[in-house]
């Protein structure tokens, strides 16, 4: 039971930031379904970054590596944002087009170095960062071995920091959104952008900076990925892109609240780890168990729909472009 | 500089495209007033002052804000210069509390401190006897609330100059009561106020000053204490003005639709038609006069089964005599047995029309179920948009060009040509002329009335007085939903209709 | 008072943008749409050039010779245009409803399993039967599928660009279900090649004897799945309801058609096109079923709809493109040492060049001081 929570918490932790971005963006009204792609750039601009300094380096320091991988990481993913911006926001393409041409994008880019990173890594093929991968999953032992092995001490306490880094962002998320001015303009300008105008809100500015920070809190998903999840290397599976799905499924989830993605993220962790534990499951049932995540998620956006609660609808002006001479 | 002035207007003169909205108008709004903006629909009022809030920027002419002048080229620019307006469609996000709303885009210091904020709204509210609970979401609000949030969002914001467009249209009489103690509270507090309106017994109620426009022109101004309704009206209306619209006699008259005692209500539980009685005439031009919003739309709808009736009988008589009701319905049955509606709404093309489509696909609308088979039959409606586009002379490079590029009046023709040719028994045409050019307008006028010779009714709800009384036969005066008269038009005068127009029946008073 | 005015006039803004009243003649937007390929097809040498350091202008030589290079490729290369064709197809009457289907993926995935099935379990039937249940069972399936998030949005009006998002992942988790059900040989996790020895159900040649050397049927299915579309769009009146829908479901109401029915009625229909797809991706294709057997063409499609304005025609020039690009990349990749995932890259600089030259199709660019009509672009 531990050890399946606890696998659900690293699993959850990688979906948690790439939909902590999209729900940032889908609130300025962006509907970004270049997620998996914004992980994809945000997975390999960090590995990159940090392969190169480890490689040139002959005493790697594990803080060093640390920033570089999330500046990397972060800045890559923003890009990645920033031309979905330009295209939706500034000349008006098609949302939905759009946002599926960056995962193609971004998923080629991230594979291509990927790839090449292994070829460059030489002999067995696969590239490996360790002092990064360990500073990113370094713990407290004395903290985690409280109550013994594997227990309470071992679900809460032996996450690399980017565990309860996703943690603390939610809240900060909701706090923005909820509490701040800032935060309230954010929210105005996805559910009623003509409105926002009207009331000075400078539309264009807030869905930019909204797109792009969403999009570099997106990519530290494919980032914990790579560094923490599967232990700094790169894999041409195609896991990131089904894991960025699974992030825009979480923010139908949490009706675009970043609180419900906590533990959504960490239920959809044990959904999708459930099978190993449960008894006698042959190997084509699991793969029925890892469809809940999406019908639950279908389900509630079913029943979201049929209750018509105001509060827990997609903003209202969500996915549509805004043009102030077309009133 | 002091200034008597709160707000000076020079001279503005605003076009769009070939139409004329205000054409050099001279404006004064004192301090501590409250100044009528009359005029009739399509008078400039509304373009006029949105040239105060930062919607529109005049082509000619300047404004002063306490003798200084200024450029207004944003609505945030308007809030710098103490200047709100608050508009017939509210701006406000649904799913945000009274609170939140108010305080949206201001850039004031520090996080969001709801408690603060709903404090200050409060003492605002309290100031001005405003009845409001800033926690309260809009999605839950009745219209009237709605409006008092976006006042308070303007007085929140420092407003010393309100402008209020048509605020009373959407209120019931109480909550108009309300609104007026509330204006008169903020006036004593030193704000100027302008109220844009046509009804003539609230302008006389509240205001101190009446500017009047007509037809994007300045006429004048008086104060209240002066005027009386029967004055405003002739400085409303102007006089009348021969069109010499050619008027037939009616052909043998006979009842083809009976409305008794309809009654109607929308979403928001407003009664919009109350306990309306008319017939319309086979053989007649029946005439509907109001002003915007006294139930015309909902009128038309809901004899075409587009909108729920409440209450009341629509009893509509075809050639063979025996009665249809036509209550409940749908509107493709309603349209089979022989009735017509074009309805030209203000953004043209909202109902009847597909934009992206030709006229040829747009005269299909009619006409696309026919024949059997899964295939549609292209010829007649081409060949009826070729004569539309002929005898209408409508301009387009070709009938499969998109309605959406045509121009108004165009897009109008297209409109009452297709109603025309479906050859129907009961034939209504709302707004048919709206922003046509005068001989465009004949054009629809003579097709009318050819209609009316063949023995069709026809129902017309006009904008302009003048064409009402010289097009029509009888005329139908709405007035907040109720029929407030029924006139001759050949006997009738634009003062009478005026004032009918105007008055809202008393409670328990007869009509 | 002079003064003011041009005051006024000094702080107009820098750059305006307004939509275009006028249509623009068809062949100046074809214009900016090639200047925008052409334009992205530099941006892709620069980055090739960036990356490997070789001359871009060998690569593309070399990606010519990957997609067109022998009779094979230019086959393979022919039939997944068509495969991605159909796909396209399916979208176009959803799109044309202004219905944002992204689920094309689980669609052709589902249509794909019916046909697998069929071909698994039903292989003692005579061909012309069996041929014959596979497409009404990859149709069945995909109309389901498609049916599904179109009587949502008609009942409850939910959001259907999530709804169909979400379909494909359970189409793919199914898929995944029914691949360890008739995984062949034991534990390697595949179906591996169905009927590998019999070939039965396998959609055979057109122009000769056998099995994958042409993929004449194909071509034919899809051309003429392709026109029908077309002409259902276009010419019926099904077609008709459907434009109305999308422009303006009031308008719709106003001229009696049943916008309920109609929602539900399309979607069925374009899904059951991209069951249809499924069929060819596994019967006229692959001869197996995986998590891969729509290998995110479902989504690919959607950009080939989209930019080919539900022309199915003008489809095929897109889908041939991307699939030109696919095959050429992968080609480099072998003859340069270099990794076939440049290919989505190019792809993807491509899409965003063609979708940003959409902008100056639709609207006009007017900068400050410039002269009436201003300069585009």
């Amino acid at each position: 039971m531990i050890t399946l929570l606890h696998s659900a918490i690293v699993f959850g932790t990688v979906i948690l930031f790439g939909a902590l971005g999209e729900i940032i963006s889908e609130k300025a009204g962006n509907l970004n379904l270049g997620v998996p792609g914004v992980m994809y750039l945000g997975a390999i601009a960090g590995l990159v970054g940090v392969f190169f300094y480890e490689l040139g380096t002959p005493n790697p320091i594990p803080i060093v590596c640390i920033l570089i991988a999330l500046v990397c990481s972060f800045a890559a993913s923003a890009l990645g944002g920033l031309v979905y911006s330009f295209l939706t926001i500034t000349l008006r393409c098609n949302q939905n087009v759009t946002g599926l041409t960056l995962t193609i994008f971004g998923s080629g880019v991230a594979n291509f170095f990927g790839g090449s990173l292994n070829k460059l890594a030489g002999g067995v093929g696969q590239v490996s960062v360790p002092v990064t991968s360990g500073a990113f999953r370094k713990y407290i032992p004395a903290l985690a071995s409280i109550g013994g092995e594997k227990s309470i001490g071992y679900l809460l306490f032996s996450y690399g920091f980017m565990a309860y880094a996703a943690i603390i962002l939610a809240i900060l998320i909701h706090f923005y959104l909820k509490k701040t001015r800032s935060g309230l303009n954010l929210r105005a300008v996805g559910e009623n952008p003509a409105t926002a105008d009207a009331a000075g809100i400078n539309v264009t500015k807030y869905k930019y900076l909204a797109t792009c920070i969403g999009a570099g809190i997106s990519g530290f998903g494919g980032l914990y990925y790579t560094m923490d999840y599967i232990g700094g290397t790169w894999a041409n599976d195609g896991t990131i892109e089904a894991l960025g799905w699974l992030a825009v499924a979480l923010v139908i989830f949490a009706t675009w609240r970043s609180l419900n993605a906590i533990w959504g993220a960490y239920l959809f962790g044990v959904c999708y780890w459930m099978y190993l534990y449960i008894p006698g499951l042959q190997r084509r049932s699991l793969e029925l168990f890892k469809m809940i995540p999406y019908v639950v998620t279908l389900l509630l956006l079913v029943f979201v729909s049929m209750r018509r609660r105001k509060e827990d609808q997609p903003p209202a002006g969500l996915g549509l472009p805004y043009f102030r001479e077309e009133r | 500089m002091d200034s008597k002035y709160a707000i000076e207007m020079r001279g503005i003169t605003k076009r769009f495209g070939h139409v004329v909205a205000n054409n050099n108008v001279h404006l004064e709004l004192q301090k501590g007033e409250i100044l009528s903006l009359l005029g009739e629909n399509g008078s400039g009022k509304t373009t006029l002052m949105n040239m105060l809030a930062g919607i529109y920027y005049p082509d000619e002419g300047q404004i002063f804000v306490d003798g200084e002048p200024v450029s207004i080229q944003s609505p945030k620019d308007a809030f710098d210069h103490g200047i709100g307006m608050i508009h017939q469609h509210f701006k406000l996000v649904d799913v945000f509390t009274a609170a939140e709303n108010i305080v949206l885009g201001l850039d004031e210091e520090g996080k969001l401190d709801r408690k603060a904020i709903a404090a200050k709204v409060r003492v605002i509210a309290e100031r001005y006897g405003f009845d409001i609970d800033p926690d309260q979401k809009i999605y839950e609000m009745s219209v009237s609330q709605k409006q008092t949030v976006e006042i308070v969002k303007v007085l929140y914001r420092g407003a010393n100059v309100l402008i209020l467009d048509e605020p009373t249209a959407v209120l019931t009489p109480q909550e108009t009561d309300k609104l007026f103690a509330v204006m008169r509270n903020m006036k004593a507090d030193g704000k100027a106020l302008i109220i844009i309106t046509h009804k003539l017994h609230e302008v006389l109620d509240v205001s101190d000053r009446v500017v009047v426009l007509r037809k994007g022109e300045y006429i004048g101004d008086v104060p209240t204490k002066e005027a009386t309704q029967q004055s405003l009206t002739d400085m409303m209306v102007g006089r009348a003005t021969a069109l010499n619209i050619n008027r037939p006699d009616p052909v043998d008259p006979h009842p083809v639709l009976e409305v008794k005692n309809l009654t109607c209500v929308d979403k928001d539980g407003v009664k919009r038609l109350d306990d309306v009685t008319f017939t319309a005439m086979g053989g007649e031009i029946l005439g509907i006069a109001g002003i915007a919003g006294s139930g015309q739309k909902e009128l038309l709808e809901a004899i075409s089964g587009l909108y729920p009736v409440v209450s009341g009988e629509i009893k509509y008589i075809p050639d063979d005599g025996t009665a249809l009701d036509l209550r409940g319905m749908d509107p493709m049955a309603i349209r089979k047995a022989g009735i017509a509606m074009s309805f030209v709404p203000e953004d043209r093309l909202g109902m009847g029309l597909v934009g992206s489509m030709g006229m040829s696909g747009n005269m299909m609308l009619r006409s696309w179920k026919k024949g059997t088979g899964p295939f549609l039959k292209r010829k007649d409606p081409n060949q009826l948009a070729m004569e539309i586009w002929k005898n209408l002379e409508v301009v387009t490079p070709g009938i499969q060009y998109p309605v959406r590029r045509l121009s108004g009046g165009n897009v109008q023709k297209v409109l009452v040509g297709r109603e025309i040719a479906a050859g129907p028994k009961l034939l209504m045409t709302a707004y048919a002329v709206r922003g046509l050019d005068i001989n465009t307008s004949y054009t629809i006028y003579n097709l009318l009335t050819d209609q009316k010779m063949k023995g069709v009714a026809v129902v017309y709800v006009g904008e302009d007085l003048d064409v009402l009384l010289e097009l029509c036969d009888r005329i139908v005066v709405l007035c907040g939903g109720q029929v407030s008269g029924v006139v001759d038009a050949r006997k009738t005068t634009r003062e009478e209709i005026g004032l009918l127009m105007t008055q809202f029946r008393k409670e328990g008073a007869t009509a | 008072m002079s003064e003011i005015t041009r005051k006024g006039h000094a702080q107009e803004p820098f750059i305006r943008i307004s939509k275009r009243g006028d249509e623009m003649p068809v062949w100046k937007a074809w214009g900016i749409r090639v200047i925008g390929l052409i334009l992205a097809l530099i941006v892709s040498a620069i980055v090739i050039y960036a990356i490997v350091k070789l001359n871009p202008l060998k690569i593309y030589v070399s990606m010519w010779q990957g997609a067109f290079g022998t009779s094979k490729r230019t086959w393979v290369t022919v039939r997944d245009t068509m495969t991605l064709l159909c796909i396209a197809c399916a979208l176009a009457p959803a799109f044309a409803m202004r219905f944002w289907n992204v689920g094309a993926e689980g669609q052709v995935l589902v249509g794909g399993i019916a046909t697998a099935a069929c071909m698994i379990y039903f292989k003692s039937l005579p061909l012309p039967l069996l041929f014959l249940v596979m497409i009404i069972a990859s149709i069945v399936a995909g109309g389901i599928w498609g049916l599904i998030p179109g009587f949502f949005k008609a009942r409850w009006n939910t959001n259907e660009t999530l709804f169909t998002l979400m379909m494909n992942y359970i189409a793919i988790q199914l898929t995944a279900f029914f691949v360890a059900t008739w995984e062949n040989p034991k534990g390697s996790n595949s179906v591996g090649v169905i009927n590998r020895q019999t070939k039965v159900g396998w959609l055979p040649n057109l122009f000769s004897e056998g099995y994958n050397t042409d993929f004449g049927w194909n071509v034919i299915i899809v051309l003429l799945v392709a026109t029908l579309v077309l002409i259902y769009l276009r010419q019926t009146k099904h077609g008709y309801e459907i434009s109305v829908v999308g422009d303006s479901e009031n308008t719709a109401r106003y001229a009696g058609i049943r916008v309920k029915r109609v929602y539900i009625r399309t979607m069925a229909l374009s899904g059951a096109i991209a069951g249809l797809a499924g069929f060819l991706a596994v019967s006229g294709a692959s001869h197996t079923i995986s998590t891969q057997t729509a290998g995110g063409r479902g989504f690919t499609a959607i950009i080939v709809a989209w930019l080919s304005r539900m022309n199915t025609y003008v489809m095929l020039v897109f889908a041939a493109l991307i699939v030109f690009l696919d095959k050429g990349a992968t080609e480099i990749a072998s003859s340069f040492g270099m990794n076939e995932y440049v290919s989505q890259i190019i792809s993807g600089i491509i899409l965003f060049f063609v979708l940003g030259s959409e902008f100056f199709v639709n609207y006009r660019v007017k900068f400050r001081g410039a002269k009436t009509g201003g300069a585009d672009k």
